[in-house]
């Protein structure tokens, strides 16, 4: 039996295949219950006089939030590796438009009309 | 020392193999219908030439006019429909499915041992958005063009123009679906369909280059899309995105609309270096030098391609700080390229080299493109670049390495390719002609564009100042002989479906898995899965296989 | 591939020949496919991101430039109605990801009720969205569309929202950048919500098979490949929330 399991695994291995993980209901709960929390909190941070924190605050949550739910409802915390090269490239090539974008704007002085 | 490595079967009793992808089904709706990769490529390669001959005939009307100083052909409103029409069809419907859509959909199945691409399905909707996309292109000729350029330049294309900047606009994000779809299945099916054995660093390096160029398409094109509908929203609701007076910037649009189009670029131009790096090693029967170089080098174009596209805005009213970041970044995105040519040259280099049509075409793609790219240097040094932007000197620049560079690839791959995908060859000699023709009539065409730009004379202009005459006709009269050039593989390629000499399976002698089947190939392409265990441009295991192989066609 | 779920239950074995009937031939087997399909789906997500990049891009610009337009703008939006919105987001991807599990579980029943849920949900989504968009259309909020200026030029002038805020009148030329906000609020949710819309038509589609058992067999790609597409509508809107809705509602 440990062989069949053992070479079943190196089969798996020999192409590239993945143990299905199967996320438990529970933890589908525990996520979501976090992440009302935390829409609450980021509405009640926008009642709060922060100054400049106060879109930091607001983006930092809602990456946590969109991280909640790219880890655990979309699965890629238990996903391939190409998986989530695939989220990182994606990631990287969005931050590369706003922020090479933005750092032209930010470093001009015309513009605020 | 023979002069050429074609070996092909013996004629008086070679057949082309009874069943093959072309012969298994008739009637049309077997091809509008079909999922096999092979027709969808051919269907390609037809709309791709039919636009390809379109933009063609643009281009001798451009040169026409240019013929005089004055704008006696055309208005002057027509001269600009005329060039924005040219740059749309041969950059949206032309240089982007160019090769990946004909060759790297028809050959990157058999190249890594499947029976298809990924998604099938989706493959044939690519054409079909290509189509449609092209049918819009021809629906905005015909109700009168758009002269904004290809570049859609904001505040002309929302505010000051009454052409059909929407149906153009339209048509280019549905094209530009279609290469994200092309470009999506390429990855897919480059991940997940290799066959036994076939691993990353045993594909050949067309692949490595459409891999690259796919990633490309995937994240690049969707920004081009929005930057359309941003347009679109623009000049129908009138918000103000782009507009000064409402509190817009012109230049967010060419942000996003450039953020798309440099590497776009890079889009163009990689299948193309993939089908060098596989005609090279060929006719000089030797491994190309350095794979690993240029596999990477491949990835790295892309990913350096994704942060120079302020280079194009270097005097829009970007910020200084903007303008040096980009101009350093473009400098290192040259690197990569500069290697594959080192590359290629090494592979030559004590290599057995023959002069068969594909080998001229590559031998011109090296030297026009390495103009182009270096020219390209120049552009990307900010100083230079405000001198000479916006003149002839960037037409000259980005001609030679799309049409000097990416079209000679894409005939260069046309030609080593069409044995494969016809079972039959074409005429030697007179696509030899038809190559020198080319790189003359180029040559012709675009190197007096180089010394107009640094004189100073603007580009998208249908008049001139009268001392630039003379480079002007020698551009038109080199761009007649390039007409020729390219009107005769049309030509000879089409009688060579009738009369072409039996091509056989390996008529290059070549080493890859496409040359190991039957021309054409069968629908599934392998009577049986390969396994692939050799290395790439394996010369040597092309040797024992030939020792032991019984010769048998039909 | 032992430890299949197709193998576990017993069913039968693919073979050289026999392939189950949702096996593409192109494919040697249907841990390929799923493969394919999945990683296929999440290329797509990738291009999603993209497309909406370009549009953030925009609103980081403009928020940047015209703040003050920003905040007071951001003040005609409901905070109940977003808020609402964002919590029936966040259930309907929960409901979804206990679909994904149901399928890989071979529950159809729970299967159909989380679909039924989360298609309800998304409906309610939209309802929402319509209220919003209404009361934007009343106040002549829709930029090129018989914009209105008035309720910041004059906060006053809208009772409700003032007694909130109790906004400053803003210059004229501050005021006009609002429609720039508006712009970018119709735009951003507007094009979320269009992907709302396919999402529920598939779902609909996906309830009608889900019935006839197509996806409890051991074949659940399409319910993952969708509830990928769906938690990243949910993503997306994670974001529009804080920057449409919450950019300041301090005062």
């Amino acid at each position: 039996m440990s062989e069949q399991t053992e070479h079943a695994a190196h089969e798996q291995a020999q192409h590239g295949e993945h143990e299905h993980h199967i996320t438990p209901p529970v933890v589908y709960v525990v996520i979501f219950v976090t992440l009302l929390v935390f829409t609450a909190l980021t509405v009640g941070a926008s009642y709060i006089e922060m100054g400049v924190f106060n879109p930091i605050v607001a983006l930092a949550i809602g990456v946590v939030k969109a991280t909640l739910v790219v880890l655990f409802f979309m699965g890629v915390k238990y996903s391939t590796k190409l998986t989530k090269l695939t989220v990182f490239a994606g990631l990287f090539t969005f931050m590369a438009l706003i922020g090479m974008t933005l750092a032209d704007y930010f470093s001009r002085a015309w513009g605020r009309w | 020392m023979s002069s050429t490595i074609v070996s092909l079967p013996d004629q008086s009793t070679a057949r082309i193999p009874k069943t093959n992808f072309i012969t298994k089904e008739n009637g049309l709706l077997s091809w509008l219908l079909t999922g096999d990769h092979k027709r969808i490529a051919v269907l390609y390669l037809i709309s791709i030439t039919f636009f390809f001959a379109i933009g063609g005939a643009l281009a001798g009307l451009i040169r026409l006019e240019l013929l005089t100083p004055q704008t006696d052909l055309m208005a002057t409103d027509t001269y600009n429909k005329v060039f924005t029409m040219h740059g749309v069809i041969m950059v949206f419907l032309f240089l982007v499915p160019s090769v990946p859509a004909t060759l790297g959909n028809f050959l990157i199945p058999i190249m890594i041992g499947a029976k298809d691409l990924a998604l099938p399905k989706i493959n044939l909707l690519s054409w079909y958005l290509y189509v449609v996309g092209g049918i819009l292109v021809i629906y905005t000729m015909a109700s009168g063009g758009v002269d904004t350029g290809w570049t859609f330049t904001t505040p002309l294309s929302t505010h000051y123009v009454n052409t059909n900047v929407m149906s153009t606009g339209l048509a280019v994000f549905i094209a530009g679906f279609s290469s994200i779809f092309t470009g999506l299945n390429f990855i897919v099916t480059l991940h997940k369909m290799r066959c036994p054995g076939m691993t990353w660093f045993r594909l050949p390096l067309f692949c490595w280059a459409h891999y690259a160029a796919s990633i490309l398409m995937v994240l690049g094109t969707p920004v081009l899309a929005i930057a359309i509908v941003l347009i679109a929203l623009e000049r129908t609701v009138g918000i103000g995105v782009f507009d000064p007076a409402k509190g817009g910037d012109p230049l967010l649009f060419q942000h996003l609309f450039w953020f798309y189009s440099h590497p776009a670029v890079y889009i163009m131009i990689l299948p193309g270096m993939g089908v060098i790096s596989e005609t090279i090693s060929t006719f000089s029967r030797k491994r190309v030098f350095g794979y690993t170089a240029v596999a990477f080098s491949s990835v790295a174009i892309a990913v350096f391609g994704f942060f120079v596209w302020a280079h194009h805005m270097f005097i829009m009213g970007i910020s200084n700080y903007a303008v040096l970041v980009f101009s350093l970044l473009t400098m290192l995105v040259a690197v990569p390229s500069a290697i594959k040519i080192f590359n290629w040259t090494f592979t030559l280099y004590k290599g057995s080299i023959t002069f068969e049509t594909p080998m001229l075409y590559s031998f011109g793609f090296m030297g026009l493109f390495t103009i182009g790219g270096m020219t390209g240097v120049f552009l990307g040094a900010s100083g230079t670049d405000i001198h000479l932007t916006e003149t002839y000197f960037i037409v000259a620049h980005f001609h030679f390495v799309m049409v000097g560079g990416m079209l000679m690839a894409f005939l260069a791959g046309i030609h080593f390719w069409w044995p494969k995908i016809t079972g039959r060859m074409y005429p030697e000699k007179i696509s030899q002609l038809a190559a020198v023709v080319t790189f003359i009539g180029f040559n012709l065409t675009f190197f007096p564009q180089f010394i107009l730009g640094t004189l100073g004379m603007p580009r998208r202009y249908a008049a001139y100042p009268p001392e630039f005459q003379v480079l002007n006709v020698f551009s038109t009269a080199g761009a007649t002989i390039l007409g020729v050039g390219y009107l005769l593989p049309i030509l000879y390629l089409t009688w060579s479906l009738k009369y072409g000499e039996i091509a056989g399976n390996n008529p290059w002698q070549a080493t890859g898995l496409e040359w190991q089947i039957q021309s054409p190939p069968l629908t599934e392409n392998f009577i049986e899965t390969p396994i692939m265990d050799h290395e790439a441009y394996d010369y040597e295991w092309l040797e024992r296989q030939k020792a032991t192989e019984v010769a048998s066609v039909g | 591939m032992s430890d299949s779920p197709a193998i576990a239950n017993g069913a039968v074995a693919a073979d050289h020949h026999e392939h189950p009937a949702y096996q593409r031939h192109h494919f040697h087997s249907v841990e390929q496919q799923a493969d394919t399909t999945n990683f296929a789906m999440w290329l797509f997500l990738l291009t999603e991101i993209m497309f909406f990049g370009g549009l953030f891009t925009a609103y980081l610009i403009f928020r940047n430039w015209y703040y003050p337009a920003f905040v007071e703008a951001s003040h005609q939006l409901n905070i109940f109605w977003g808020t609402a919105n964002t919590a029936v987001l966040i259930s309907s991807s929960f409901t979804m990801a206990m679909g994904v599990w149901s399928a890989e579980m071979r529950r159809k029943g729970t299967l159909v009720l989380c679909l039924v849920l989360t298609f309800i949900l998304g409906l309610i989504f939209l309802g929402i969205k319509t209220i919003e968009y209404s009361e934007k259309i009343e106040k002549h909020h829709v930029p090129g569309f018989h914009y209105s200026l008035q309720s910041f030029t004059n906060p006053a002038s809208d009772p409700e929202i003032y007694k909130e805020y109790h906004d400053k009148p803003m210059a004229l030329d501050m005021a006009r950048h609002t429609e720039l906000y508006f712009f970018l609020y119709f735009a951003m949710t507007g094009m979320h919500a269009l992907h709302m819309i396919i999402g529920i038509a598939i779902l609909g589609f996906m309830i009608l098979r889900a019935r006839a058992g197509a996806y409890t067999t051991g074949h659940v790609t399409f319910v993952e490949n969708f509830g990928l597409y769906w938690h990243f509508v949910d993503i997306i809107w994670i974001f529009l929330f804080p920057l449409l809705y919450l950019i300041s509602r301090h005062q």
